[in-house]
Parts: structure tokens; sequence; C-alpha cells
């Protein structure tokens, strides 16, 4: 391979008239593309030499055929110099800091001589700029009257001053500015920042049109006949025409007037030919109306040269669908639809080993037809790189037999896929490694891919309708290495925060909290029904024995699926942090104990086995690898489908109900929160509120309603919760951190509570009053905002509106936070991309230099950091004296 | 006035210190770089001044960090350029 260059400089310049005679090979008058009989007219825009398009054709210039003639350039003569809209802002620059008459920038000698001084430094560029020069309204060189150049979009200059007090103003032609710019010194332009070798500013002012080869703009052949021509081709006719009636009223002698608009027309018709979407110019119009593609449109924006052509590729060997959930698949696993597996294909050589095995597929041909049968194969490839199209079914196309007969060492066969091969998964937007992560597939019916839900959290997938992508590696690396580094095995942990990102989420929690919690007894068949799946060869000793009939306990059986020799002890979810804790006799059992593999007490929750925390996977990893890990998320996945299936799970509308009782207190407590309210609004008004300290009385008051609402609703809240215990479904999911909150409960069982925007009681509306239902000035509760009923109760029309209210201000708050943290997060990986952590432990960029000299400056890799800290010393120590520290 | 803020005395400004040819070869050598891949500081930075250290120089700078404790970065002296 060749050594790679450092780029020492580039320059940046314009491209003379004379540069652009060099390059073109063909003069074009005629504005005509091509004759009657279809063949192109000489010197015309289709000109041969320009290149050729047309397969079989060779083109005039090069000898080449279409395709690797990579066209030539051609060139008009225009019949009057014209401004090039690019360049515009600079011209305007300098007619404003150059003499009208001699050209000299409008600076004493003296300043000249300092700024030229600077020049010789390398790196500053640009040193006078307009401001600098403004100003002066008499050339210090040659004493001229300076004028003010006022500049009108998108193409025109004008000079303006007063004359007996009168403002006039009189226009410059294209011609005038060329012959001012090219007075100014190549010295003096040094100063300003442009090297007069590559760019002399005159060049900004066309007197000469480059003329693009055909390759570029290449006509189409529609499907009468007719040909079409490009966006680019037609702008250029036009110049042409123009150009021709220009030169020809000029020889003429035609009066000045017909002249400058003609001269106007041609600055028109080049204007559009290089940018469409100028401001101050109409854009030129194809026949039916559409705005014409010309350069500019071409390089910018999304579908743009750049972003759309360079930055943007388009891959082979992909598929994408709609994804659905399949607990009974493992999470490395990925179920693909038959449709996808019999049209995508890997390359597989032809060796003396498997020639036998390649040739029963290639009989296979390219339609497997049920998920049982073996793989097929679409193309067989010849050592000569000829590819054959396998054909089945049992027409004349049919050529399997003689496809395989034909098949011998040296050649490759596109096998279609089967069960067990590796391919890439993706969900965008990718954000994080992640996002894209390895699979073993599985044939299955239907047409969605199937995912285990416990790989949802990584790719931020579910199943309201979530497409994702599949990718096929085509070489022996690219299967190496996704499945070495990209499988989901290898990326259980995260790097963003050093702990297992996949996991249990929803029901896999939800379950095994229900199978884990306090003390139950199962039989042997309703064992073995929760274990089914697990791969366990015997039950360990039966916990008791009653009547002659043997006794697992739920925490046997979860231990059931843990590695020997796992020690933990820690606190669950449902940890309430007592004050003091009663460790094993904690009433709630979540003082988890798990000694040498086995479930001493406490109950199995979010922070056990959910995704994001996953304290018994971050410990496996740690202490068994990886390997294990993912069998453990197989196994307590499957576990726990079974478990809250065999347990049962569900919540209706009347698991919100509370009794008469409750729904007594919490109206007390409420009625109770209103009148204190009424009260502290009865002080505000008699001016004997005490405001607190840098708040106005007002302010101390909303403060306090606010208070004294909120705590209200946390009292429902409470009343609610003695009521529903764990008997109910909505407190399991919010207890064992499946799903929802308290406050959810709350919300549903006993009241809303306060509705906000901007974090303050709704006051927005009429003139004193949110609505017309309220009197003017009441500050009381449900006049802004304060909603008594529940989700269950049903909520009345005024409290209907204000819940909208604070509803569509959540809408539009995520709203904003996505797009702005994208685009944050688009800048941050721009700037990272290319650094990598080197040998030496340093991080770099490609070019070697140094951006930190440890890697975080610990050289902790985060992903095996646990949860940040580069050594987990409470867990070590807790799993070694098997005690809390 | 005429008390100009000493940038060496606040809290939040790390220590700096000029390091001798010899330092600087090990540096170089010990992590196999060339001047330019260095870290860069400019010759006005306050802290620079306030060091009198000039355009050439590598600083070695020493300061607290959230993972390693204490942390040390090398930076060459450079001279801003124009604009």
């Amino acid at each position: 391979m060749p050594s790679p260059k450092r780029i020492g400089k580039l320059d940046f310049g314009l491209l003379s008239p004379k540069d652009v005679r060099k390059m073109s090979v063909c003069k074009v008058i005629w504005p005509d593309t091509y004759d009657d009989d279809g063949f192109p007219y000489s010197k015309g825009l289709m000109d041969p030499s320009l290149g050729v398009i047309d397969p079989g054709l060779r083109c005039k210039t090069c000898g080449q055929k279409s395709g690797d003639c990579p066209g030539h350039f051609g060139h008009i003569d225009l019949a009057k110099p014209v401004i090039h809209v690019g360049y515009t802002r600079l011209i305007r620059k300098l007619l404003r800091v150059s003499c009208r008459a001699c050209g000299r920038l409008l600076l004493e000698p003296q300043e000249i001589e300092k700024f030229s001084a600077l020049g010789d430094d390398p790196f500053s560029a640009d040193v006078v700029s307009e401001k600098d020069i403004k100003k002066e309204r008499v050339c210090p060189h040659c004493s001229e009257q300076q004028l003010k150049v006022n500049f009108e979009k998108p193409t025109t200059f004008m000079e303006a001053w007063t004359e007996d007090g009168r403002k006039t103003e009189h226009k410059l032609t294209p011609a005038d500015i060329r012959a001012r710019l090219e007075r100014i010194p190549d010295d003096d332009l040094k100063i300003l920042g442009i090297d007069a070798t590559v760019a002399r500013p005159e060049w900004t002012i066309l007197t000469v049109l480059s003329v693009p080869p055909v390759t570029m703009r290449p006509s189409i052949i529609l499907e009468n006949g007719q040909r079409s021509e490009d966006d680019l081709t037609h702008k250029l006719v036009d110049i042409i025409r123009i150009n021709q009636r220009f030169k020809e009223n000029q020889d003429a002698g035609a009066p000045q007037l017909i002249i400058e608009d003609l001269w106007e027309l041609l600055q028109y018709h080049v204007t559009t030919y290089m940018d469409n979407e100028v401001a101050g110019c109409p854009p030129a119009r194809h026949r039916s109306g559409r705005p014409l593609k010309t350069l500019s449109q071409r390089l910018k924006g999304k579908d743009g040269r750049f972003r759309g052509s360079l930055s943007g590729k388009r891959v082979n060997f992909s598929a994408r669908t709609v994804i659905s959930p399949d607990p009974n698949l493992s999470v490395s696993e990925l179920g693909i639809p038959l449709a996808i597996a019999n049209e995508m294909s890997i390359p597989v050589r032809v060796t003396k080993e498997n020639v036998e095995e390649i040739r029963s597929i290639v009989m296979v041909g390219p339609e497997r037809p049920t998920l049982r049968d073996p793989c097929g194969a679409n193309y067989a490839i010849r050592p000569d790189n000829r590819r054959l199209r396998l054909h089945g079914g049992s027409g004349l196309l049919d050529n399997r037999e003689m496809v395989a007969s034909m098949i011998e060492p040296g050649w490759t066969v596109d096998r279609q896929l089967r069960d067990g091969d590796i391919v890439l998964f993706n969900r965008q937007p990718s954000l994080h490694r992640m996002s894209i992560m390895s699979h073993r597939i599985k044939l299955m019916g239907d047409k969605t891919f199937r995912l285990n839900p416990a790989v949802c959290p990584p790719y931020n997938a579910d199943f309201d309708g979530d497409e994702m992508n599949m990718h096929v590696p085509q070489t022996e690396e690219a299967r190496a290495e996704a499945s070495l580094l990209a499988s989901v095995q290898e990326n259980i942990l995260s790097p963003r925060f050093g702990g297992p990102i996949i996991g249990g989420i929803h029901d896999h929690i939800s379950g095994i909290f229900l199978l884990t919690h306090e003390l139950r007894w199962f039989t042997k068949p309703e064992v073995l029904y929760l274990l089914r799946h697990a791969d366990i060869e015997f039950l360990p000793k039966a916990g008791k024995v009653e009547d002659g009939i043997s006794y697992w306990s739920n925490k046997q059986v979860f231990s059931m699926i843990l590695p020997r020799g796992l020690n933990m002890v820690y606190r669950a979810t449902s940890c309430t942090n007592c004050d003091e804790c009663k460790k094993d006799l904690c009433e709630r059992d979540a003082y988890v104990r798990i000694i040498d593999g086995d479930l001493i007490s406490g109950t199995i929750d979010k922070k056990s086995v959910g995704a994001f925390e996953g304290a018994i996977m971050n410990r496996i990893i740690r202490t068994h690898g990886l390997k294990r890990a993912r069998q453990y998320i197989d196994d307590m996945t499957k576990l726990s489908i079974r478990s809250i299936m065999f347990i049962g799970f569900s919540f209706g509308i009347d698991d919100e109900d509370l009794s008469r009782t409750e729904y007594g207190q919490i109206r007390d407590l409420l009625d109770e929160a209103e009148q204190d309210v009424e009260k502290r609004i009865r002080i505000y008004n008699n001016g004997q509120l005490e405001p607190m300290p840098g708040r106005t009385a007002e302010e101390t008051l909303e403060m306090q309603i606010m208070q004294v609402l909120g705590k209200a609703r946390d009292k429902t809240g409470d009343i609610a919760g003695s009521h529903l215990g764990l008997g109910n479904s909505a407190v399991v999911m919010a207890v064992s951190g499946a799903r929802g909150s308290m406050l959810n409960l709350t919300q549903m069982a006993g009241c809303i509570g306060q509705q906000s925007v901007r974090g303050e009681r709704i006051v927005r509306g009429y003139e004193g009053r949110t609505l017309p239902h309220f009197k003017k000035y009441d500050q009381g509760a449900g006049a802004h905002g304060f909603i008594r009923n529940s989700y269950k109760s049903g909520i009345s029309p005024t409290e209907f509106f204000f819940h909208a209210i604070g509803g569509r201000e959540g809408l539009v708050d995520t709203a904003v936070r996505t797009s702005q943290s994208g685009y944050l997060q688009r800048r941050l990986i721009n700037a990272l991309q290319d650094l990598k952590v080197a040998y030496d432990g340093t991080v770099r960029t490609t070019g070697g230099r140094i951006i930190q000299f440890k890697y975080g400056e610990d050289g902790t890799d985060p992903t095996k950091s646990a949860f940040g800290d580069p050594v987990d010393v409470k867990g070590i120590v807790e799993s070694v004296l098997k005690e809390e520290i | 006035m005429g008390t100009r803020l000493n940038v060496l005395m606040h809290d939040m400004v790390p220590k700096h210190q000029i390091m001798d040819v010899e330092e600087v070869h090990t540096l170089l050598t010990d992590y196999n770089l060339i001047m330019e891949q260095l870290l860069k500081i400019y010759h006005d930075d306050p802290i620079v001044k306030a060091i009198d250290a000039v355009p050439g120089n590598v600083i070695r700078i020493t300061r607290k960090s959230h993972t390693a404790g204490e942390a040390e970065a090398f930076r060459l002296v450079v001279r801003r350029p124009k604009k």
C-alpha cells in the first residue's frame, strides 16, 4: 500500500478566460442539439467532441467508448461580459475598497506598507476588511473623489452621489466593473487575502462561459422515442440563443436601449444557469412550470451531491420489515420470514470438500418451499466471474440440473440464508453502537422480524409498528467481525454507564417478582412447568416434604437458573430505605441474599434483572463471562414469562376501585385542602400574608397553594395505596419497577391533582380568570387547574380543559427536546468520530495528534467499569464476606 | 486600581510548569511524538504569560481529575494565528 501523504497546502482560485479556452475542445455556437435525423449538430450543444452518451459510439476527442470517456468541456464566447452570481459579495467588497480611477486600495501608502509586512505570515489571511476603509472619500493615491457603490440583488451594481442636493444613481455595467477590477494591482490584492496568481478579481466577470460535457447532462429517450434534454442543456440553449441575438444586434448597430435589455437578459440566463434559487430573481422554469435544477441545485441540500451522493450510500444484501416479539427466541437470535431468507444470499466457494453439498443446494433452486427444507441458491458464479441465474419450477427455464452438473471446485454459489447464519440488525436512529448488533437467524413463518423483547432496550424498539433493517455480511472477515465484536452477547454491557443494557422488561420483571416474592411452594409438575425451557438436568433436594409430597420453594426454582458460586447481598427496588434495616426479616422481602448461587431471601425485581440496572447480570458477566450471562438472560426471561402465565396477571377497571370509607376519606381530605387554600387567599386579600424571603406576597401565596394541593394529592395516593396491596396488579408493577409508579396509581384511583404550565398553576385565558365558568379574580383551587377527580371517577368539563393544557405542554416539551438533543449528539459525534485509543493508551487523531495522554485520564474502559468506577470494591468484598457492608 | 488579577492564585487554575529540554525529549520519545502532535496553548494565554513561557516551550499541567485523582497534560506554546 502507498504510504499516506500529508496535504501541505491548498490553493483556491478562479478559472481565467484563458483556462476556460485551454480546456475547451469545442466552441459552441448553435443553440440546437439534434437534427431531425437524430444526429448532433456540429458546434451545437451535443457536439460529438464533448463526449459520448450513446452506447456503441466513440468519442471524437479521446476515441473511447461511452462509459470510459469522461467527457470534455466546450465554451461559449459571450457577446458582452456578465457577472458570476457566486462572486457578487466579493465584487461588492472590491468595488468599495478600491479607487474608481486608479484601482489602488483606499488606504494611506504607509498603511498598505504595514499590512503588507504582516502578509508574510502564512497564517494571516484577509487582514484588511471593508470596515478598515469605508470612510475614505478621496483616493490617497490619485486624489479622485470616491462614490458610494450600491448593490442590488441579484447582480446590479450602482454608483450613487449627491448633486445639487439631489441623490443621483447610475448603473455600472459588467464591462465597467471588469475594467475597474482589472486596475487593482496584485500587491494590493494580497493584503485582502487574494492571491492574484490564481485568482485575478476580473475573472469573476465572465467573458467566456464553460460548457460542461454531455456526460454531465445526458439526454434521455422517452418511451415514445422522443428525446428529453437535461435541465442544464435547456439553460445552455437559452444562453446561446440570447447570446447570438445579442451579437447580431450589436453588429447591426442597434440602439443602446435594446442592447441594454439584451445584456440584462443574458445576465439573467447566466445567473439562473449557475443558481436557480438566488434571492431577487424569478427562477427559470420548465415548460411544465417546474423550476429548473441548475448547477447549484445539483450540489445543495439533502439530496445534493455532497449529502445525497457522497456521504449517503445505499447497500445491497439488506432487508427491512416490521418487528414483533417472540419470547421463545434467545436474545442472540432473530426470526426472519422465509421470503427474505429466499431472496438474500451468502457466497460460498466450491471446494473438493463441499462440492456435493453445494450441488444439492443448487438442485433446490431459488424457491425453497417451506421453512424446514434445506436452503437453495440464487446464482452460480463461474470461475471467469460469469453469473448464472438459477431457475426452478418445471418450466423451460429450469436449469438446476444442468448447473449442478457443471459445478466443480473454483465456482462460487450464492447460497440462500439458513438457520444459524449471522446477520447485522439495526434500528434507526443509530445513536450508540448497540443500535447495530449481530444475531443468528432462525427461519420463521409470516412476514415480520421476530426478536426477544429483552433486546428492545439497546435498540430502543417497541412493537407499535417499528421497522428494522437487516444486513447480511458477505465475506468471511465480515462474519468474523460481526460475531466477535457486534454480537448481542458482546454488547450486554453498555459503554455508556458500565452496566448491562440488556435485561428483563415489563412482564419479565412482574413475572420474576411474582415468582420470587415471599415464600411459596410448588409441586414437581409445577416446578417442571416453570423450568421447561431452562437447560436443567436434575432438581435439587426438595425444600419440604408434606404427606409424602415433595415441595420446592419459589426461591429454589429461581436459584436453578443461577450459576453456582454466585454470592451477592443487596437491596431490591421494592426496598423503602427504612431507618433500620431488618435484613432477612424485612416485611417487604426486599433484602436480597444470594449465597453460592442460592437465593436465600429477598425478591428478584428490576434492580436484579432489569435492563440498565441488572445487578445479577452484571455480577455474572464479571465472574462467569458474557456467554453465561446471555444464557442467564435467556433462562430468566423464559422463567419469568412462564411464572407470570402460571400465576396469572391482569388489570381491569375495577382494580382501581376503593371502598366507601376510602372515598369518604379522600373527599374530606380534598375538601379540607380546598378550604385551606381559601383560608390562605383570605389572609392574602387582607394583606396579612407574610412574604417569604426574596418573594412577593403573590408568589408566596401561589407557592403555598401549590404545596397544600400537592400534599393533598399525595395523601389521597397514600389512602389508595394502603387499600390496594400487592394483590393489585398496578401495585405489583409499580413496586417491582416493571412499569408505572405509585403516582400513576394515585391519579387513577385517588386524585389527578394540579395541572401546571411551566411549573405554575394555570393562569392564562380571559381577563382575571381562566374560563367563563369561574368568577373574575377567583384564586381558588378549581379555577386554576386543580383536578380533584381521578381518572376512574371521571373529570368535569373544566377539569378536562385544564388537563388538556397540561398534557399539551408535555407533548411540546418532548418534541423540542428530541430535536435539540439529536442535533447536539450529531455535532458531538462529528467532532469525535475519528479519534481512537492508540496501543500506548493515548487518545489520538488520525494524524497522530494527541487529544488525551491517557484515555479518560485513568485509562479505564467504561464498558468494563462498574457503573463508572474502575473497580467494584463493594461488590467484591460483599461477595467474599457474603455480608452487606 | 493597579492590582492585576494573578491567575496563578486562582483556585481553579491548575499547576503549570515549563519543562526543560531534557524532559521534553523524554516526553517525545516516550510517546513517540513530534512537536506538532502535542496539544497546544496560545502564547497570549493568561497562564502562559504568567509563567513567562515563550513559543516553543512545553508546559506540564498537573490538574485534578474526576477519574484519576491527578492527571498530567502537556501543551506546546504556539503563537496565536492572526484572525
